[in-house]
């Protein structure tokens, strides 16, 4: 590939998407947009870029962005962020909001949605406590692919079978032929929809818990800063963040620190989550 | 190092589990159908147990009831493995004191995963 057509592509995945693509990924181009361009009746990757620079196509643009999303994602992945997330934010959730009873939970990079499934499924395990909170599960991302599969809330085999207690498969799923369906009890506590971490914020509304994981790795530096500083306006005070287990915020923005011996939690800075959450000293 | 007994009358299975398992730490004890195992268990008992379902001689549910029926032994966790991947025969084993339970075909990283679920690793 040519290397002002390299600059070209990669410029665009990170004016779109965030994307850092360094030369080394070239290989990814190849095996990710041939596919495309072929379906496209393009006899490869070179005409594909060469279409693009030619004319803004808006839905060829989208399809390119999406088809260079890792979208790799299982039920209760790490575990800890979850167990974390059971015993000590939730807790914390509680006392600091008995009054309203109000939660809103954000996963900014749902992908096929067993993020934030499994975090339904907690408060589902629960629900003598939960049943008469007014509770949001919002799943964004940017793939509308992803997106819709995750509204359907189907998954194989192999998926139901990576991080998914066997307990929570008999409980929660149906079984249709070789793949399984969510209960509606589950679907129906997440919402979906359609966002891009580059753009505002504003719409969203403040949320109590926001877990972006596995995806600020993708991004370079000056992006990570951006969307970490821009959550914590979205964030409550006395919120929690969860981050991927190759994800931090040391050296990449303030506003947020770990919570020390907690891996992958972080709570907004000079805020009192910690004390809510039991978790100072 | 924890023991884990592979009970597969596919000698192909048992290698590939043995494989995967002892990549994970684990000290590899093979049977090739319930009533070996019961025999295996009755010289060591191991600290989990991989377990197929249809088998001759006796099979794996047949085996699991008569473990988990054995009084005064340190129980080990009982992780099915087999291609019974309906939700009757979950919901049987599961009753029947299973830990975990893995439909076939498996890789290393659902085995993994499950052993993570209940402790193993
Ligand atoms: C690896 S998945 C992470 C899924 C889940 N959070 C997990 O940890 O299992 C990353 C997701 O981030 C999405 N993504 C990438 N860039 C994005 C952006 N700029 N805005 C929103 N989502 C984005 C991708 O579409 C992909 O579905």
């Amino acid at each position: 590939m040519r290397s002002e057509d390299f600059k070209f592509i990669s410029q665009l995945l990170h004016d779109r998407s965030g994307l850092m693509l360094t030369e080394d990924k070239v290989y990814l181009l190849e095996s990710r947009l041939t596919p495309l361009a072929r379906k496209r009746g393009l006899d490869g990757l070179e005409s594909l870029i060469q279409k693009l620079k030619l004319s803004r196509d808006t839905a060829l643009t989208n399809d390119i962005v999406e088809a260079m999303t890792t979208n790799e994602s299982f039920f209760f992945r790490d575990n800890t962020p979850f167990d974390l997330f059971k015993q000590y934010v939730l807790p914390a959730m509680e006392k600091g909001r008995g009054s309203g009873k109000r939660l809103r939970i954000w996963c900014a990079a749902a992908s096929t949605g067993q993020e934030p499934y499994s975090l339904a499924i907690i408060l589902r395990e629960a629900w003598h406590k939960w049943r008469d909170w007014n509770i949001e599960i919002i799943g964004t991302d940017l793939s509308s692919q992803v997106l819709d599969k995750a509204v359907e809330g189907v998954y194989s085999q192999f998926e139901v079978q990576r991080g998914l207690p066997i307990q929570m498969l008999i409980k929660y799923f149906q079984q249709e032929g070789d793949v399984w369906r969510l209960n509606n009890d589950i679907r129906s506590m997440v919402k979906f929809r359609k966002f891009n971490l580059l753009d505002n914020f504003a719409g969203l509304g403040k949320f109590d818990v926001i877990f972006c994981r596995n995806v600020l790795i993708y991004f370079d530096q000056p992006t990570k800063s951006g969307v970490l500083n821009r959550m914590r306006k979205t964030l409550s005070d006395d919120g929690a963040l969860f981050l991927g287990a190759a994800e931090t915020v040391l050296g990449i923005t303030d506003q947020f620190k770990p919570v020390t011996g907690q891996r992958g939690l972080y709570v907004p800075t000079g805020g009192k989550s910690e004390e809510l959450m039991g978790l100072n000293g | 190092m924890k023991t884990c007994l592979v009970v597969d009358d596919s000698r192909v299975i048992r290698k590939v589990a043995r494989r995967i398992l002892e990549e994970l730490d684990f000290e590899v004890v093979e049977a090739v159908d319930g009533q070996d195992a019961l025999d295996a268990c009755d010289r060591d008992m191991p600290d989990a147990v991989l377990l197929d379902w249809n088998m001759p001689v006796m099979d794996g549910l047949e085996f699991m009831k008569r473990l988990r029926a054995q009084e005064g032994v340190e129980q080990p966790i009982v992780v099915f493995c087999t291609t019974e991947n309906d939700m009757a025969h979950i919901r049987t084993a599961i009753e029947a004191g299973a830990n975990e339970y893995i439909m076939k075909p498996f890789d290393r990283e659902i085995i993994e995963a499950k052993f993570v679920q209940v402790g193993l690793i």
